[in-house]
């Protein structure tokens, strides 16, 4: 069953042609249909599949955390659903951004812009936040907690 | 929070993971997510509620303040074992 309206995927399709650079959506997903199956995962890969079939320049892969246990490990997956969102190209770039759960309510607008930001290679930062960047030495890892609203 | 992505894009040395807390209720335990959002740097910094870019800003300047990055791991696991 479908999760976009038709409303939703015609303006989709108007935002992904914005995209210049491919971008990748690597989704882990683990047991669907079986004893084991994650929350939401069915649904997730539901709403990735259908989002890479809105523009050929988002490329959608699936994954499985158990099965593909080495991969999550490279991305630094450990709970699910997860989706990766990783630069086009061989091999892919990846961009440092982790969605966790499904992305519904606002969640489902920050993954589109995410997937805008990256197709257009275009952070948008000012200068500030630049510099704070460059002068930067330790690694950061920013967990944003939020709820479907 | 869209910020936390670019941030992640802009810098290698950064990564940003948007959680849905109603799926992971041991994270929500774990950092005491009472409200949403909720952001967590490192494990150690938390902030509540909507972040603007300058408070982001001085939070990852506060990572490369080993002193200050001790005293709060230190608070954060006395909190811990509550």
């Amino acid at each position: 069953m479908a999760l976009l309206d038709e409303k939703t995927r015609s303006r989709l399709r108007t935002l992904f042609a914005e995209i210049r650079h491919p971008v990748k959506l690597l989704m882990f997903t683990q047991a669907e249909g079986g004893a084991l199956e994650c929350s939401m995962c069915s649904e997730t890969r539901t709403l990735v599949e259908e989002l890479g079939s809105l523009s050929e320049n988002i490329d959608v892969e699936i994954r499985d955390l158990v099965a593909d246990a080495d991969l999550a490990r490279v991305y630094g997956v450990d709970k699910l659903p997860a989706i990766a969102i990783l630069g086009g190209g061989t091999p892919a770039k990846d961009a440092g951004i982790r969605f966790y759960g499904i992305p519904s309510g606002y969640e489902f607008s920050s993954l589109i812009e995410t997937i805008l930001m990256v197709g257009r290679e275009d952070h948008g930062l000012g200068t500030a936040a630049l510099e704070a960047l460059r002068q930067l030495k330790t690694p950061a890892h920013i967990q944003v907690y939020v709820t479907p609203t | 929070m869209v910020l936390a992505n670019r941030l992640a894009m802009a810098s290698d040395l950064v990564r940003a993971e948007t959680v849905e807390a109603t799926e992971f209720p041991y994270l929500v335990t774990r950092y005491q997510v009472y409200g949403v959002p909720r952001t967590v740097i490192n494990e150690v910094l938390h902030i509540e509620g909507a972040v603007p870019e300058a408070t982001l800003l001085e939070h990852l300047a506060i990572l490369d303040d080993s002193l200050k990055m001790r005293q709060l791991t230190a608070d954060w696991e006395n909190r811990r074992k509550g």
